[in-house]
């Protein structure tokens, strides 16, 4: 048997990559991606002070630090039985909501997006940043880089630091808002509210104006039938903050729909002795391996998951975008793993209308941000990470002190179903033996969507990824090597 | 003749990647970067390849940027290449320079890691105890897995390293004023860290008082008074031992300094620091000439997880690193 190994950054710790195995006819037997790292935060947090989780558990990932400073924040709440007053929930909320703006920035113009707006036929060494400033123009790069500073902006106002913000304590956070900062951020919600319609604008003109583009996403190769999870309000809209997880069927229509602190009774972890990152999987399923449709217990999250397991988005923008995406990808719910990226900008809009409605509330500068927390004990905090679900449980002994911690993160949530979109991928191209260029790029285009974040360990597909298929005969020699 | 320009490298081993984000929170201020230097290798940005760099003459980099430490044999060789690569090597960032709060797993050693987190943690359905290993028969083939280290080491624990950027993530203005010093070539002695010399109290604009302090209040039992020192109304801040660069920025929130700056230069064992900073001003309500043991005990014991707090970015670059190992 054909051994295939895709090293994502050509590093063999490069906190990701895959091997893939040819039968004798050539044809693809399997395919394994290998998440080579570890913290171990779930250990070491035990024995810390509680009340400094949210500022421990933001180093699980500098990307999405704003997810776990407020899961934290919020199992904290829980665990201490209070509820935060109404305008600390808004500024948290505001703050959570600068972060999807610079994070969904940073994966559509650096990350994932330059496949489609560079094109995915595009040479690799023209799709990153740089090939994205080239075919959308200065003014767009002038725009992208001043409104990923400005969600930054937004978050250090309120969070003291952006990476690794530091406000939230259980019952609310440290500090009010004064009329000084909203209305600096007033104005920087605004602009990013007309960025994010010209980043759609974008969107429309290059890629769903290109009919080729429109065929990849429905396309079967990147089509996989799996439930989708994600938080929805009283309304069953998206909403990342805060309400209770819904969970819809392959094939549309509501599974399951439970509040954070039930989560243990829906989701469990496999584990497997080829990788340090676990399975998550429905309960009520169980774990059936790494397949698709309504048998098997696998599950997606993230933007289009968000989307699928919701009814709509709360603000007028945003849902007209949404109507707009389900009528054109053929009904809900869409399937196809390229239209995560179309998802997270209509998440991009809707991120910026809400901190505009937010950051008008005149609530927003109240100085009563905080509640006296109650006695100690144990709770489950759950947000919507820019990637996905987000689970943070703790139990506190009576001085406070962390007993017990239980993490379930964003991208583990979608390892499951990555792991099966990179094996569809190669299968998909692969035949008689035969790897090209074709594979890089597909599998590439197949993770890449998700904005995987693993461990959240941010590494593996953040930018470009140089990639190296070397491929073995029988007896384990090297016989040919594709790279770039 | 044109000058020819530096030649610059990034690389991450263990870390978040809040430094990678760091980097690009300079904005516009890379393009200076990019005028004045090459970068020849920066996986998170580039397609230049591992081997690449192995096949790169010894001190082909001019600067090269390292941020994350070192827990599995794969990042100790990649520290050990990029050392042999580069002319300069700066440990960028808290985890590389003195381990950081991912370091506070030197608690505990593989075992009990493995144990916690595919074992006992309490989404997991292992009912056949499986936990990862380094090489996995599957019917295809053999699976292979880096090494994964009881201790988690700086990148001075592993290599010699020629500069520090702290911080976690290291200030803007503190990358900016490094990137500044390389292009006109006034970097100071080797060895030095990047950042100013004095403490984080030193730019917090709080009022002091020389207060002495009796009780000891966490932040989530007390809201503190604007303005006023955290320290002395009894909020635990390592501000004082803790270097500056940051512009003392969690205490615009009303929240204390945990630390990330690292140690001060007088005081490099940062929690060491800390602790005697604040023996010299907690004591009893009425002061007494001799504190009994019972006295020093029922002051002490106000304070939760000391390691965790004097070492929660410090554990593996002090003198205690880790706890005791069973052989």
């Amino acid at each position: 048997m054909k051994e295939i190994i895709i090293d994502p950054i050509t590093r063999l710790e490069g906190h990701g990559n895959v091997s893939i195995f040819l039968n004798d006819a050539g044809e693809v037997e399997n395919a394994y991606l290998k998440i080579p790292e570890l913290r171990g935060f779930e250990k070491f947090c035990v024995g810390r002070r509680a009340e400094l989780m949210p500022i421990l558990t933001t180093r699980i990932c500098g990307v999405c630090p704003v997810a776990h400073h407020f899961a934290a924040t919020k199992a904290l709440d829980a665990a201490f039985n209070v509820e935060p007053p109404s305008a600390a929930k808004k500024l948290r909320e505001l703050m959570y909501a600068g972060y999807i703006i610079y994070d969904h920035t940073l994966h559509f113009y650096y990350l994932g997006g330059p496949d489609f707006i560079v094109g995915p036929d595009a040479p690799p060494e023209k799709r990153n940043i740089l090939g994205v400033i080239e075919k959308a123009g200065m003014d767009v790069a002038k725009e992208v880089i001043k409104h990923r500073a400005y969600g930054q902006k937004i978050t250090e106002i309120l969070g003291g630091k952006a990476t690794h913000p530091v406000c939230g304590l259980p019952g609310g956070i440290s500090k009010p808002l004064s009329e000084e900062n909203r209305q600096e951020i007033e104005k920087m919600a605004a602009s990013s509210l007309e960025f994010a319609k010209l980043t759609l604008n974008l969107f429309h003109s290059i890629v769903l104006g290109n009919s080729k583009y429109v065929d990849m996403i429905k396309s079967d190769a990147y089509t996989m039938k799996t439930y989708y999870m994600g938080l929805v309000d009283k309304d069953n809209k998206v909403n990342f903050y805060d309400g209770k997880i819904r969970v819809v069927y392959p094939s549309g229509g509501e599974f399951l729909k439970f509040e954070a602190k039930d989560y243990l009774a829906y989701v469990g972890e496999h584990v497997e002795e080829w990788t340090y990152a676990k399975f998550p999987f429905l309960r009520k399923i169980g774990w059936k391996g790494l397949v698709d449709g309504s048998d098997s217990g696998v599950y997606r999250v993230g933007p289009l998951a968000r989307l699928n397991a919701s009814d709509g988005m709360a603000t007028p923008l945003a849902q007209a975008e949404y109507e707009q995406m389900y009528k054109t990808l053929g009904g809900k719910p869409v399937h196809g793993t390229l239209a995560f990226h179309w998802a997270r900008l209509i998440e991009l809009l809707y991120a910026t209308e809400r901190a505009l409605e937010l950051i008008k509330d005149p609530e927003i500068t109240s100085t009563n941000v905080r509640n006296k927390p109650g006695e100690p004990g144990e709770g489950v905090g759950v947000v919507e990470a820019a990637r996905g679900t987000l689970f943070h449980h703790y139990v506190l002994d009576k001085d406070a002190i962390i007993e017990d911690v239980n993490l379930i993160v964003a991208t583990t949530n979608n390892y499951p179903a990555i792991c099966m979109s990179i094996r569809d991928a190669a299968k998909g191209v692969i035949h008689g033996g035969k790897v090209d260029q074709g594979l890089l790029n597909m599998v590439e285009m197949a993770f890449r969507a998700y904005d995987p974040c693993f461990g959240c360990a941010t590494h593996f597909a953040v930018g470009q990824m140089p990639l190296a298929v070397n491929i073995y005969n029988r007896e384990k020699q090297l016989i040919k090597t594709v790279q770039r | 003749m044109a000058k020819e320009k530096l030649k610059l490298a990034f690389y991450w081993a263990a870390s978040c990647g809040g430094c990678e984000i760091a980097v690009l929170d300079i904005n516009e201020k890379i393009l200076d970067v990019v005028n004045i230097a090459d970068i020849v290798f920066w996986p998170v940005a580039m397609d230049i390849k591992y081997k690449d760099v192995e096949n790169m003459p010894d001190n082909y980099i001019d600067i090269c940027f390292f941020n994350g430490s070192v827990r599995s044999e794969e990042q100790e060789h990649m520290a050990k290449l990029l050392r042999k690569k580069s002319k300069t090597l700066v440990a960028f960032g808290s985890c590389a320079q003195e381990g950081c709060i991912p370091g506070l797993a030197n608690l505990h050693d593989r075992q009990e890691i493995f144990n916690k987190v595919y074992l006992q943690s309490k989404s997991i359905s292992n009912p056949k105890g499986v936990v990862p290993q380094t090489k996995t028969e599957v019917k295809e083939g053999v699976l292979k897995l880096p090494e994964f280290y009881d201790t988690v080491k700086t990148l001075d624990q592993t290599v010699k390293v020629d500069y520090y950027l702290p911080g976690c993530p290291p200030p803007v203005k503190l990358i900016i004023n490094a990137v500044d010093a390389i292009a006109k070539n006034e970097l100071p002695a080797r060895g030095s860290v990047l950042a100013p010399l004095k403490s984080v109290c030193d730019e917090c604009p709080r009022k002091k008082g020389n207060k002495k302090i009796s009780k000891i209040y966490r932040v989530h039992e007390k809201v503190p008074e604007p303005e006023k020192c955290l320290l002395e109304q009894g909020i635990i801040c390592i501000g004082p031992a803790t270097r500056s660069g940051c512009g003392a920025q969690c205490l615009t929130v009303d929240m204390p300094c945990t630390g990330c700056g690292g140690p001060c230069p007088n005081s490099p064992e940062q929690g060491a620091a800390m602790m005697s900073a604040l023996a010299s001003i907690l004591g009893l309500e009425e002061e007494q000439e001799h504190y009994t043991d019972e006295d020093v005990e029922r002051l002490m014991s106000q304070i939760k997880d000391p390691v965790g707090t004097f070492y929660m970015y410090s554990l593996p670059s002090s003198l205690l690193r880790r706890k005791v190992m069973k052989q």
